[in-house]
């Protein structure tokens, strides 16, 4: 693509579900070989989204463009171009790995001949070599994700679609994945990723929009929205229980924000803006106050921080809040 | 230059469509093979079938003739019937896991999910009709038909078993469950098997049941199989079979593919 066009582009975009405002109003454009993370709760609107432009469902109302191609009515177009990895790993539990490629080469009418070799290639990709001639049943919850991936993959599209791909994974198998997705956007695959981790799109998008909702209530990069929430966190826990009220004392003066207190753990955290610089000092005036520190760690803001500087609630609240009634939606 | 490209874009589709409904029934024949309960299953029970009116009904039973000759056509059409049921429970569970959400995502055929289905299972019930003619032979079942009719035999029964297929898969993409899918198909097939000149002739039922038995398709289906092993005429059958399965598979081929697209 060289026109000026973003591959990506939704404009004003809205999904009701009767009553339920799946997705209100939303507008956002992705530039080829660009990836966005679009970070929201639970029942954010997030699978909506994803379904709206890989053409699984039609928008209320606004339209949307993937590589110039009208998502609601040029469906077979869109399908022909875009890769997804839905929310939950659609694989065909009793084909083996291998077969599970070769099938969805052969429904992207792939050759048999070039359907095999895809397949392979993939399998070595995705480092399921030696598990590729067994059924997916036996796969591990990573294994499922990354083979779902593989089969996203399968006809090399150019926009990528990945629904929360690292949700119910363990670290390691989220580290893999996360090397796997950097890799393609090298190769410029255009990804919309969703997440409803802070870190997750930090590690892996360029600009990041927040949505909750069904609204997008903020944009930008992952700095930017850090900052926003406050950069940095640093936890202390006091080794008793009569010692929390010093620890607040000297915690205090290194933020301009009240440190904040959970009883039944002892932990004092403060929101600042240069953790690391700060921490020798920290636990200098901790000593000189005769505090016992049985922990002290430093966090990247979450999710939930960011949602509570943006919205004043937890993300939790928000998800909770919407939950009610519905099971399985996505 | 319109109607030439109009032609042209249709040949093309009608191109995938078969490609991506013999790639759908690949798939599911390789799944078929990798449960043997389900292929034991289904010709278990149609060989107790055999075994149990032959040897336990069959002496009570008065068809003028040799009853393994009469039941043997009529337990094969039981038999497919039976086995279009497997095309409702396997579409039921596809569509209860994620896989449907790939399929989806695909520039494939949609109508191929179904059709695929119909045509795997069509091909793991010509299996199946084999098994039940290896059977009845080993029971003193013998063709009187001439080889014509025996060769047509099974293919009719394939051909007869394509409308319930879709019924079936109706049946299938309504259910939320297998499980439901399965109990739905079994309260379909199984009245219509039984109410038919399946098992006794339809003179030996109460006359109140007769009218019910006799306009049933299924004994169009197992008069034209038994013609076709015993000969004897076949026409009037056979064109009223064809009429039913016409009829039922234009109504239900639309309303399966309808359902499947809601439900997906
Ligand atoms: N098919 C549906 N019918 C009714 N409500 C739905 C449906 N799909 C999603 N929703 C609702 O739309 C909202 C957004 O859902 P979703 O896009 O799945 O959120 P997320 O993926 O961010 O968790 C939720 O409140 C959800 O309950
Ligand atoms: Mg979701």
């Amino acid at each position: 693509m060289t026109t000026s066009v973003p591959t990506i582009d939704v404009r004003n975009v809205s999904k009701r579900y009767g009553k339920i405002e799946a997705l209100n109003d939303v507008s956002l454009q992705v530039e080829q070989g660009a990836i966005l993370g679009m970070l929201g709760p639970n029942g954010a609107g997030k699978t909506t989204l994803v379904k709206i432009l890989s053409s699984l469902i039609k928008p209320s109302s606004g339209y949307a463009t993937v590589a110039g191609y009208d998502v609601a009515k040029q469906t077979r177009q869109v399908r022909s171009i875009i890769g997804l990895a839905g929310q939950s790993a659609a694989v065909d539990e009793n084909l083996t790995g291998r077969e599970n490629l070769v099938l969805v080469a052969r429904l992207y009418h792939m050759s048999r001949g070039e359907s095999r070799t895809r397949a392979g290639e993939l399998l070595e990709q995705f480092n399921l070599v030696e598990s590729g001639d067994r059924t997916a049943k036996t796969y591990s919850g990573g294994m499922r994700r990354r083979l779902d991936l593989a089969a996203s993959l399968v006809a090399r599209p150019q926009v990528l679609f990945l629904d929360e791909p690292t949700t119910g994974l363990d670290p390691r198998s989220r580290n893999d994945l996360w090397d796997v997705i950097r890799e393609l956007v090298k190769a410029g695959t255009t990804v919309l990723l969703t997440t409803q981790y802070l870190d997750e799109a930090d590690q892996l998008a360029d600009r990041i929009s927040v949505i909750d909702r069904g609204s997008l209530i903020a944009e930008g990069t992952a700095s930017e929205l850090k900052q926003r929430a406050g950069s940095e966190f640093i936890a202390v826990q006091a080794q008793e229980h009569d010692q929390i009220s010093k620890t607040v004392e000297v915690m205090r003066r290194f933020s301009t924000e009240e440190p904040a207190v959970t009883e039944h753990d002892r932990r004092i955290t403060v929101s600042v803006t240069d953790g690391s610089a700060l921490l020798a000092g920290i636990v200098r005036e901790l000593d000189s106050a005769g505090v016992a520190v049985t922990d002290l760690s430093m966090r990247q803001p979450t999710l939930d921080d960011v949602f509570l500087a943006l919205t004043g609630r937890t993300a939790e609240e928000t998800a909770e809040g919407d939950g009610e009634g519905e099971d399985g939606g996505d | 230059m319109a109607v030439t490209e109009l032609v042209a874009n249709l040949r093309a589709e009608a191109r995938w469509i078969v490609q991506d409904t013999t790639t759908m029934a690949w798939r599911n024949l390789v799944v078929t093979t990798r449960s043997p309960e389900l292929l034991t299953f289904v010709t278990i029970q149609p060989i107790m079938f055999v075994l149990l009116f032959v040897y336990v009904f069959g002496g009570a039973i008065q068809t003028g003739g040799s009853y393994t000759d009469f039941l043997i056509p009529g337990i094969i059409i039981q038999t497919v019937l039976f086995g279009t049921g497997q095309t409702g429970v396997g579409l039921a569970d596809d569509l209860s896991k994620g896989i449907v959400d790939r399929y989806r995502s695909l520039p494939m055929a949609r109508s191929a999910v179904i059709a695929g289905r119909v045509l795997g299972d069509m091909v793991r019930n010509f299996f199946v009709v084999g098994v039940m003619l290896a059977v009845g032979l080993a029971v003193g079942f013998r063709f009187h038909g001439g080889v014509a009719g025996a060769i047509a035999l099974p293919f009719f029964a394939i051909f007869f078993s394509i409308a319930f297929h879709f019924m079936m898969a109706y049946f299938g993409a309504r259910s939320k469950t297998a499980e439901s899918a399965n109990v739905a198909s079994f309260l379909v097939i199984f009245p219509i098997t039984f109410l038919s000149s399946a098992f006794v002739p339809v003179a030996t039922m109460p006359g109140w049941l007769q009218p019910i038995a006799k306009s049933n398709p299924m004994t169009y289906g197992v008069n034209t199989a038994r013609s076709l092993a015993q000969g004897g005429p076949i026409t009037e059958d056979l064109l009223l079979s064809i009429a039913w399965i016409v009829g039922i598979t234009a109504v239900f081929a639309p309303l399966a593919v309808y359902q499947y697209r809601r439900a997906s």
